[in-house]
């Protein structure tokens, strides 16, 4: 118990750093998949049925095969075919490489909510829309998108503290995350080896994180609550 | 010069024929009811002159001018349905904005698109607030305006939806079954409504199957059957004095 205390400050200090990179990708993954799957929402909804395949089969291939292989493809792949890694070299390379499969894969599962979301608003609100003279664009932005919004946010809730720990998986790339930089208090890291306790501590500042993302999407669904 | 006149207007789906040739004429401050059992075509009548369906064949004229000429662009096809209003029998309020909200917000983004609008922002904004206040006023909701629809009962809502279709000052609004979504005292409520429109000369075309309504705010009620209109005049003949048999047959359900 005295050793962990004694630990406590290195172990802390270096797993601010990989929380830091794991909060980055999270955000990144945030702000390129919430427009993207909304373009690919529209993709499979368009009524140019080659793109609606496309899109479909896009997201099929994304939704099923696991983040982890998207991870490792997406990284390695360019670089055991071109022969030089497109992502860069180092760490950044590998967050860049993250970012791109992590935007890829939940823009996938984004635009399926979304789509979800689009196709239950009932049509009576476009015709009414329509009646009162607006244009689709007016319709869509005034009208559907606030009511779409509503019956969204609760299963992009779920998504979205599943990509809080969902981030971990960027480990396989050797991305300097946060349980990357616990485990490396078990091989050995600044004079501490063989301790396996930082990797559990890991799970404090996850369930702290998603605690907080929690009651910020639950004060969104309230707000959102003053109509039917 | 008749306000609207429809010539051999039809109408499929797929291989069903909904509409076979219509024809009819009204004019201006007239109420003409459409009765019918369901499946005659009636709805579909009254989203064609909506633009909500595009008609296979036949004319539209509205004070003259044929709506129905080939392909509208999006714009077109909005001042061509501006003619028309429309409320649904689930009313189709916006649920997020309140009753006022709803009934000025086409209105507003119609007067964003005007290009003297940035200078007059206030003023404009302003007349349009009031004659929403007016519109709910006369629809006995003055004090129901800063509610949103859930908060209303449905006489109310469908209410709100006649004032937000007469915010655009259609030539002729159209009700389709404006009554139906709606038990029988609400119902009464909406009814009276409508009337004090036709006593002020609103020009409407109603899709009822409220019967004694009909015959009392009528000035052309029309009888639709399978797509056919198998009779049309005032109400004295058509439903006092039916000439058809399908006609009899129709009205001695009620």
């Amino acid at each position: 118990m005295a050793l962990i205390l004694e630990q406590m400050p290195i172990v802390i200090s270096s797993l601010n750093v990989g929380f830091l990179q794991t909060l980055k990708l999270f955000f990144v993954t945030l702000i390129g998949a919430a427009p993207l799957g909304l373009v690919i929402a529209f993709g499979s909804m368009s009524s140019f049925k080659p793109l609606s395949w496309l899109c479909k089969l896009i997201v099929w291939i994304i939704r099923g095969t696991p983040l982890m292989i998207q991870l490792l493809i997406i990284y390695y792949f360019p670089g055991l075919v071109f022969g030089t890694p497109v992502w860069g070299t180092g760490e950044s390379g590998r967050f860049f490489a993250a970012s791109v499969s992590f935007i890829f894969n939940y823009s996938c599962y984004f635009s399926e909510i979304y789509r979800g979301g689009i196709q239950s608003v009932p049509i009576g609100q476009e015709e009414a829309g329509l009646v009162l003279g607006m244009t689709k664009r007016q319709i869509f932005f005034k009208i559907k998108l606030l009511q779409m919004i509503k019956r969204i946010v609760p299963p992009m809730s779920n998504e979205i503290i599943t990509l809080v720990k969902d981030t971990s998986l960027a480990r396989i790339i050797a991305l300097q995350e946060i349980i990357w930089a616990g485990q490396a208090f078990m091989k050995g890291s600044q004079g501490i080896s063989g301790a396996i306790w930082p990797m559990f501590f890991t799970a404090i500042y996850y369930l702290i994180f998603s605690g907080i993302l929690t009651v910020l999407l639950s004060k969104l669904e309230n707000k959102l609550n003053y109509f039917r | 010069m008749s306000i609207l006149e429809l010539r051999h207007l039809r109408k499929s789906f797929g291989k069903t024929e909904v509409l076979k040739d219509i024809n009819l004429t009204m004019e201006k401050g007239q109420v003409l009811t459409l009765i019918g059992s369901s499946g005659s075509g009636k709805t579909t009548l009254l989203r064609c002159l909506n633009f909500l369906e595009t008609p296979d064949s036949g004319e539209i004229i509205v004070n003259g001018e044929n709506l129905l000429t080939g392909n509208a662009s999006e714009k077109e096809l909005r001042r061509k349905r501006l003619h028309f209003g429309l409320v649904f029998q689930s009313f189709n309020l916006f649920p997020q904005y309140t009753a006022l909200q709803n009934v000025m917000l086409a209105k507003q983004l119609m007067a964003k698109e005007k290009p003297d609008y940035a200078s007059n922002k206030k003023a404009i904004n302003e007349a349009i607030e009031y004659q929403a206040h007016e519109l709910l006023k006369k629809m006995g909701l003055a004090d129901r305006e800063n509610n949103y629809p859930h908060q209303l009962s449905g006489g109310q809502c469908q209410r709100v939806a006649i004032a937000r279709a007469l915010a655009l000052e259609p030539d002729i609004l159209c009700f389709d079954e404006p009554t139906s979504a709606l038990d029988p005292e609400l119902t009464g409520e909406v009814l009276k409504v409508i009337k004090g429109l036709a006593e002020t000369d609103t020009t409407m075309i109603i899709v009822t199957h409220e019967m004694s309504f009909a015959h009392d705010v009528s000035d052309i009620v029309v009888f639709m059957d399978n797509g056919y209109i198998v009779e049309q005049g005032a109400p004295s003949e058509v439903m006092d004095n039916p000439k058809e048999e399908r006609t009899r047959k129709f009205l001695s359900h009620y």
